[in-house]
């Protein structure tokens, strides 16, 4: 994406000057590093997403890091179930703020049509999420569309301070 | 090598009434049994060649009216002379114990847990019976047919393994 | 092409002593005071899984170390639990399809064959000769793309990263044309009980054929990286051997129990849709190790390449579904002009197909191996029991048995291999 979007003023002495926000936005939004969750079906769309054909390595996505200390993005890729909730908690707290949630394909947006005993009707019940993609599965193209739709995301909030202020007041009582 | 017919009249004869029927629904050979004797029947078998166990289905039959609820499928296959037979046992509600046979087929291992887990057998011997499908804070047996199926229950926490370990 | 890793072929023979004998013990210099028998050693306790990149995200591994070596070893599973077996007790036989697909997600449209299989048998129906044919040729391509998927992952979680692209490059291809034919990406289900859902659109033949052009030479690439590599031969040979009473006892099936020496294949031995007239061969490996499993799902890929051909040679023409109006559903221009067709219409939808009552076990060979499905009919339109034969399941029981005296490394080689698809082994 390049350095198009910030705003800064050239000096003829060879200076450009910005603002600090402006420079943390475009390194974070464009070298996002994933932690993809990917439990089920949609983790081979997400794996065709990251191949060459799709290529979502022009948006920066592409260095997939799956510790949760390491990333910035995690993608729910798959069913959640009741077994695996806790986990998925876990991972999500153990990330670093600034922290952006995905939730791919129709069984993490709502349960898909798995409305049973076993499975969570949403990860949002859970953790908060930034992106729903809906689909089952959705398609690559899809997934990159959520990631550039969390680069705008990130291009409309501050860039300092936590993300949720309501969770960090909730967490440190 | 015997044939499949002539295997399942030499089990009639030597388990008697053990044996509560023998018919081929569809084509495929299905030997009914009871409950007493179902692991020396099923030795037996696997002595004559039936040395891959393919699967342990368990079917609630609340709503097919029969006298006794449950049922435990044993689906047996034998490699040597390719015949495919299934072995049913009857189960009662009040006395779902059976023994295991997971020391003659190591694939009845899991299968025998998952049995437990979705209906709640109970084998007698196995190493390691727990849950493993559902977590293990779930309460009920999740496919028999009074459990609703929307009912989910949250789990705390993972499990510790750790007596897994040396059990198994 | 010989470069600095491959491996001498007369160095690839086993005649010599085994490689992974542990080395001669050294002699220490130590006080008398001390003695090695006086350290404390603990054994140390890890957990793998079931977030980590080599559990393909839903497993769970405890294991117990001695140093490096796993002595024992606990497997969990269920993170993927997601209910079929009751969710499908609520719908239609039709409505089941699409949960179908989604046990074993990489190669969807065989579980919706082997599904459609057993009620066809219990519904007493024969599918028409182009439906069968039809059915082979996308049950191959599937089997290609699975082992794709499988090997690709394999290598890469050993640590060759380049043949995953290759493979997936020619999968991306394929699915092309599954696409066009079906209008889905991944969970296609096409398939219905008594013939298809719409007939094939022109030029599938030779789109087929120009998919399969990429994939010899994605084969051809990968092996030439692969198979006399000094690394991937050091990971791979003689790592999780598994004999072959073993892997008959443990209810191994497709290519890791032919990995170990097995011949079992329901192609051959029950053959359905025309199989016996195929000419293929049946892969077999000698020592059941992980370069075995690796090398058998290859070869693999090579038959089914000649069986699509075979098969797109006798395809005939004709209708794709049976004419049997209490099964298939009449087409749409009849239901808009005949009230009978319309009735009919409403009540196989409303109802589902009506199956008589009873039960039956019928399999099919997935790429994993055998996948089963056992039915209990009450004679409504529902299904009163599904019971899925999952190859995974069975197979994941037999891993604590393979990694037990192996090094932690090992794990992740043996259990790429496997081929575990968490949909298939939680359903």
């Amino acid at each position: 994406m390049g350095v198009e979007g910030i705003p800064v003023t050239k000096h003829e002495t060879g200076f450009i000057t910005t603002r600090l926000d402006e420079v943390i936005r475009w390194g974070r939004k464009n070298s996002l590093w994933p932690l993809p969750y990917a439990t089920a079906c949609c983790g081979i769309e997400y794996m065709a997403a990251l191949s060459s054909i799709f290529d979502i390595a022009r948006f920066g996505a592409e260095l997939v890091r799956f510790s949760p200390r390491q990333s910035d993005l995690i993608i729910v890729a798959g069913t959640i179930n009741y077994k695996i909730g806790p986990v998925l908690k876990r991972i999500y707290d153990q990330m670093c703020e600034p922290k952006y949630v995905i939730s791919m394909g129709a069984c993490a947006c709502s349960g898909g049509f798995y409305d049973n005993y076993a499975t969570i009707q949403g990860i949002d019940q859970i953790i908060p999420v930034d992106v729903f993609i809906p689909g089952c599965p959705p398609r690559p193209d899809a997934m990159i569309n959520a990631v550039v739709k969390i680069q705008e995301k990130i291009d409309t909030e501050p860039q300092r301070g936590p993300r949720r202020p309501e969770r960090e007041r909730e967490r440190s009582r | 090598m015997k044939d499949l017919d002539s295997i399942i009249e030499q089990v009639k004869e030597r388990f008697g009434d053990a044996v509560e029927s023998s018919d081929r629904p569809f084509g495929d050979a299905v030997l009914t049994v009871r409950k007493a004797r179902i692991r020396d029947v099923l030795s037996h078998l696997r002595e004559e060649g039936f040395d891959f166990l393919l699967d342990i289905a368990g079917v609630d039959g609340l709503h097919l009216g029969r006298c006794e609820r449950f049922e435990v499928v044993y689906n047996l296959y034998s490699l040597a002379g390719d015949m495919r037979l299934r072995v049913k046992v009857f189960v009662p509600e009040g006395d779902m114990n059976l023994p295991t046979v997971s020391d003659l087929w190591g694939s009845a291992n899991w299968a025998e847990r998952e049995a437990y887990d979705m209906f709640g057998f109970v084998f007698e011997g196995h190493p390691n019976l727990v849950r493993i499908l559902c977590h293990r804070e779930f309460v009920g047996h999740a496919l028999r047919k009074d459990y609703p199926i929307m009912k989910g229950q949250w789990a705390t926490g993972t499990s510790d393994l750790k007596p897994d370990l040396e059990r198994e | 092409m010989a470069g600095s890793q491959e491996m001498d072929p007369k160095e690839l023979d086993d005649s010599g002593p085994p490689r992974d004998e542990p080395p001669a013990p050294v002699e220490l210099d130590i006080a008398d005071e001390m003695s090695l028998d006086d350290l404390d050693v603990e054994p140390m306790y890890i957990n793998i899984g079931p977030t980590h990149p080599a559990t393909h995200g839903t497993f769970r591994l405890f294991c117990k170390l001695d140093g490096e070596r796993i002595e024992k070893a606990a497997v969990e599973i269920g993170y993927l639990h997601r209910g079929f077996e009751k969710t499908a007790e609520t719908k239609n036989y039709t409505l089941v399809i699409p949960y179908t697909d989604r046990l074993n997600y990489c190669s969807g449209l065989v579980n919706n064959v082997g599904y459609c299989k057993a009620v066809e048998r219990m519904l007493g129906v024969t599918i028409t000769p182009r439906t069968e044919v039809i059915r082979v040729i996308i049950c191959e391509i599937q089997r290609i793309m699975d082992h794709m998927i499988c090997v690709g992952a394999n290598l890469v979680d050993i640590g060759a990263l380049t043949n995953y692209w290759y493979f997936f490059n020619a999968r991306e291809k394929l699915n092309d044309v599954l696409e066009a034919l079906t209008g889905a990406r991944l969970t296609y289900s096409y398939i219905r009980v008594g013939g298809l859902a719409w007939d094939l659109p022109k030029g599938f033949e030779e789109n087929v054929r120009a998919a399969l052009k990429t994939v010899p030479k994605a084969i051809k690439d990968v092996e030439g990286l692969v198979k006399k590599n000094r690394i991937f031969v050091d990971r791979a040979r003689d790592i999780g051997v598994m004999s072959a009473p073993d892997a008959v006892s443990y209810g191994f099936t497709g290519p890791c129990l032919r990995a170990s020496g097995v011949n079992h294949d329901l192609r051959r031995k029950k053959p359905y849709y025309h199989y016996d007239e195929f000419d293929f061969d049946v892969v077999i490996g000698e020592r059941g190790d992980v370069y075995d499993r690796v090398f058998v799902r290859i070869e693999e890929m090579k038959q089914s390449l000649r069986i699509v051909e075979q098969a797109l040679k006798i395809l005939p023409g004709g209708p794709i579904n049976v004419e049997d109006k209490n099964v298939v559903l009449p087409s749409k221009d009849r239901v808009h002009s005949s009230m009978e067709e319309l009735i009919n219409h409403f009540k196989l939808i409303i109802e589902g197909v009506k199956v008589p009552a009873g039960e039956i076990y019928d399999a099919i060979e997935a790429p994993n191996g055998e996948l089963g499905f056992y039915i209990v009919s009450d004679g409504s339109g529902k299904p009163y029991r599904i019971k899925v034969r999952p190859p995974c399941f069975y197979l994941m029981n037999g891993l604590k048995k393979l990694i037990e005296g192996h090094m932690v490394a090992d794990i992740v080689a043996i259990l790429a291999g496997l081929n575990i698809i968490a949909g298939e082994l939680d359903r």
